[in-house]
């Protein structure tokens, strides 16, 4: 059986910068895999490569069996493949509903929908509070809750999430993994970027090590996490 | 100043007119950022599409009945311009110098006056638009002119149908998902190719409408005639605040409100009396364009850039 996503060589170029330097990685359904390393290592570059924000310089990506490359952004989410950027970006002058809508922006399903406005709000009963709300009135914490909910709408196979501890506080940030850890027990596949590496890896069944466009070290989160290597570069211990 | 209410019924039809064309200059610039300084064209071929349309009709057609055809005729054309500049002209730039779609948006508004003069029949001078006649409408302490009764339903209609799409519709929040980041609403799903497209297309079908009541007003038509307007209408959609479509509407009526009273009472004004008069009107709408970009460069409802957290 092939991988939910398979990613063969991947390199990616600003101009002729080269930022993703040939990575290759599989996930599974019902995984989650994390990509973790420091700023600048190309983690952010090769979620925007799959989600088809960027095109790729060379390498295939493959989703749920279909090539990806030379998909536009806007086909690629209808495929299952939905991706919570950096930085959050909800829709600033948009409610919170009016995002979350969005999220679900190509299906028809309006009995459906309206479950899953309601699934967000149990996840986080914040944005059921707030709902009429401009999205940018918002904490940033309560904003990364939007941006979750809301890439969930389309009922994704796959779940990207970049950088979702970014400028939180530790209370924030713990509220949001455990949200992870709350979707990956319900068999949500996720793909997660992420600099707090100790909280990315030990939810994760697989994690990626990059530096400077190359993945340098995979294994099981478990297997990273004790890593003397990651501990002395990424765990901050001497 | 008894002639407060009929100077202050001239200024709100002047403003309908510019909020008209405004809107295409706030709604392309909201969505990719390009003031489409060709806009006043496609509102003058607007103008020459609906006299088109008149002219084909057997002589003796009551402009009430041409009316439709005219206002169709219009629309397709503006439209069409429009969106051809869009996929020729601006599309291929996308993504480069924010100067390259800029020089090419005031070419193509040499080009299009140029086409239109050298090909339109007789185009070289102005052209006679069709006129409602007839005694003004007496509507007690004011008076309007027939043909403005188009402009006095058109606008309103055009604007509130704008509103209710942009609010209500799956579209019109594609559009303002679009307007306010492009990448995230490409992860949403949306075309924001098309979502441009349809913002071209609304301005020019808005523009289209303005051309008709401008020249039910005026009573013709010229190749230069998108030149000052279009420049009037862009000084109403940066008085509003540009990329917002309720300031391009409040934008068009405080400017129009503007001329109409500097022009009927600034020489009252002590020291400023030999400024009075039609003359000086341009002058005044462009003074207050340089008092909002000195006092409030975001414009009246325009919001700070940094709104994103």
């Amino acid at each position: 059986m092939t991988a939910l996503l398979e990613v063969e060589d991947l390199r990616v170029a600003y101009g002729k910068i080269e930022a993703v330097k040939g990575i290759s990685f599989k996930v599974e359904a019902g995984e989650v895999v994390t990509l973790i390393g420091t700023n600048g290592a190309g983690k952010t570059t090769t979620l925007r490569t799959l989600s088809g924000l960027l095109k790729p310089a060379g390498g295939k990506i493959f989703f749920d069996g279909q090539p990806l490359n030379g998909v536009g952004a806007h086909k690629i989410v209808a495929m299952g493949l939905a991706h919570s950027p950096e930085g959050r970006r909800i829709f600033p002058r948009l409610t919170i509903l009016e995002n979350l809508l969005l999220g679900a922006f190509l299906r028809r399903d309006a009995a459906g929908i309206d479950k899953d406005v309601q699934r967000a709000y149990e996840l986080f009963p914040i944005l059921g509070e707030r709902s009429k709300q401009a999205a940018g009135t918002l904490s940033g914490g309560e904003q990364q809750m939007l941006a979750m909910g809301r890439a969930l709408m389309s009922r994704p196979k796959l779940l990207m999430l970049d950088e979702p501890s970014m400028g939180l506080s530790p209370i924030m940030m713990q509220k949001i993994m455990e949200t992870i850890q709350e979707l990956k027990s319900q068999g949500t596949t996720i793909l997660l970027v992420e600099q707090n590496a100790q909280a990315a890896l030990s939810l994760a069944n697989h994690g990626h090590v990059m530096e400077v466009g190359k993945i340098v070290l995979s294994g099981t989160g478990q297997e990273l996490l004790h890593d003397e290597s990651v501990r002395k570069a990424y765990l901050g211990e001497d | 100043m008894n002639d407060l209410p009929q100077q202050l019924a001239n200024g709100l039809l002047l403003g309908a007119l510019y909020g008209l064309i405004a809107i295409g200059y706030t709604m392309v610039y909201g969505i990719v950022q390009l003031i489409n300084f060709a806009h006043g064209e496609i509102f003058m071929i607007g103008g020459f599409g609906a006299l088109t349309a008149f002219l084909w009709l057997p002589e003796g057609t009551s402009l009430a009945l041409a009316l439709p055809l005219m206002i169709l005729f219009a629309v397709v054309c503006s439209v069409l311009v429009g969106v051809g500049a869009e996929r020729f002209a601006y599309r291929p730039l996308r993504g480069g110098p924010r100067l390259a779609p800029l020089i090419t948006a005031i070419g193509l508004s040499i080009a299009l006056q140029q086409a239109i003069w050298a090909w339109y029949p007789d185009a070289t001078k102005s052209r006679t638009f069709p006129e409602f006649t007839g005694p003004r409408l007496d509507f007690g302490a004011f008076s309007i002119e027939r043909g403005d009764l188009f402009l006095l339903i058109a606008a309103p209609v055009c604007m509130i149908a704008l509103g209710l799409f942009v609010s209500k519709t799956r579209s019109g929040r594609a559009m303002q998902a679009t307007s306010q980041d492009p990448d995230t609403a490409k992860l949403m799903g949306i075309n924001t190719d098309r979502i441009i497209v349809m913002a071209f297309a609304i301005g020019a079908a808005f523009a289209a409408i303005a051309a008709i009541a401008h020249g039910l007003r005026y009573g013709e038509v010229n190749f230069k005639m998108g030149f000052i307007a279009g420049l009037k209408a862009f000084t109403a959609a940066v008085l509003g605040g540009i990329g917002n479509i309720y300031g391009a509407m409040i934008g068009g009526v405080v400017l129009g409100l503007a001329e109409s009273m500097a022009t009927a009472y600034i020489e009252n004004v002590p020291g400023f009396a030999s400024f009075g008069g039609g003359a000086w009107k341009d002058v005044w709408a462009f003074v207050l364009l340089i008092l909002v970009l000195l006092l409030r460069p975001q414009g009246l409802l325009g919001e700070r850039v940094a709104d994103r957290a």
